[in-house]
């Protein structure tokens, strides 16, 4: 598939770099990412992977644009309002690029649609809000061999980290098991600061489409914190392997995704 | 006198910078290692900055082709770089 003149001119600033060049942007148009999550992870995201021309993104989402998503969630404009996410997300990405396949799911992940969803594509971005969601994400990737990007925000401070299997650490072998419910403040209660949806998120970008090209070092075996009221980055390294993680250890219990009761207020610790 | 026999080429004409470097860079991707690529582009700007840019990528310049009417062939041996 030779690149078109439009496609040149369209993405030239990455074609120009060495690391990308026509073979990097031929592996991005041929690349598959599934975003879970249209809000405030989730919006940069596909937006930098559609302008990037990620030829296929898929995005999951049940819920409906609301007036006090748009302080974060940027792939939504006022007039989206009570609008299924995942359409006013789709019709955000083919406005910037016509190159890309927008697949949309309008439902929630859980243990039944999760092994299904992720199936057909290269790399996933966890933008969720809760931890029942980032640990059936986690689960799942790592049952299904998938690599992935784990994120969460919450008031002035977010975090990351890269899944590749057999390239480090999961998420579970760092945090074990969802936090007691109640036990951490929800997104309504805690607030988050607008940009860092867009920090974070952006990251989580960047780190799909170093995966998808091939280039430099990915965040696997670390955990990026970013705090913004100290402007703080802090790269903490993560134990190579755990041999007591539950699903990626040595002598794992856990075979299939697991549904963890949600919080009565919808929302968890890390947000969006 | 064949110097040089060559494999493809691009115009660049119809471009302006960067695309015209990004143009002849796509074009020379999709040369083997040692094929030659000849790009037609304008004088002035493109004359002055792609030849250099194509150097940079690691890529030999053989020669520059005054075509006395505006424009320059620029005669380029693909130079693969290791992954």
């Amino acid at each position: 598939m030779a690149l078109s003149n439009e496609q040149i001119e369209r993405y030239s600033r990455h074609i120009i770099l060495k690391e990308v060049g026509a073979k990097g942007q031929k592996k991005l148009l041929n690349a598959k990412v599934l975003i879970i999550g249209a809000g405030g992870l989730g919006a940069p995201a596909a937006m930098y992977l559609a302008a990037a021309g990620v030829g296929t993104i898929g995005i999951v989402d049940a819920d409906e644009v609301d007036l006090s998503n748009l302080q974060r969630q940027i792939i939504h404009s006022t007039a989206d309002v009570g609008k299924a996410k995942v359409k006013s997300a789709e019709e955000t990405m083919n406005a910037l690029n016509p190159d890309v396949t927008v697949h949309t799911y309008r439902e929630f992940v859980d243990s039944s649609n999760i092994m299904e969803l992720i199936e057909p594509y290269d790399f996933i971005i966890d933008g969720t809000d809760n931890f029942p969601a980032k640990f059936l994400i986690n689960d799942a990737c790592v049952l299904a061999k998938k690599p992935f990007s784990h994120a969460g925000i919450i008031r002035f401070q977010g975090q990351l980290m890269t899944y590749v299997p057999g390239q480090g650490p999961c998420y579970r072998c760092v945090f074990e098991n969802p936090p007691p419910k109640d036990a951490v403040p929800t997104c309504k209660q805690a607030g988050v600061i607008g940009a860092m949806g867009g920090v974070i998120g952006s990251l989580q970008a960047m780190e799909a489409v170093k995966y998808i090209i091939g280039k430099g070092q990915l965040l696997t075996g670390y955990l990026l914190t970013y705090d913004a009221l100290t402007m703080t980055f802090r790269k903490i390294k993560l134990p190579k392997h755990v041999p007591n993680c539950a699903v990626c250890g040595d002598h794992p219990t856990i075979f299939e995704p697991i549904d963890y009761e949600q919080a009565e207020c919808e929302g968890l610790g890390l947000t969006d | 006198m064949a110097e040089y026999q060559i494999t493809d080429t691009v115009d660049i004409t119809d471009v302006v910078c960067p695309v015209t470097f990004v143009k002849a860079k796509v074009a020379l991707e999709e040369l083997d290692d040692g094929e030659i690529l000849s790009i037609r582009m304008n004088d002035g700007e493109p004359v002055q900055n792609v030849p250099r840019s194509i150097k940079e990528e690691g890529h030999k310049i053989l020669k520059l082709i005054d075509n006395a009417d505006g424009t320059y062939n620029l005669i380029v041996r693909k130079v693969e770089e290791e992954e």
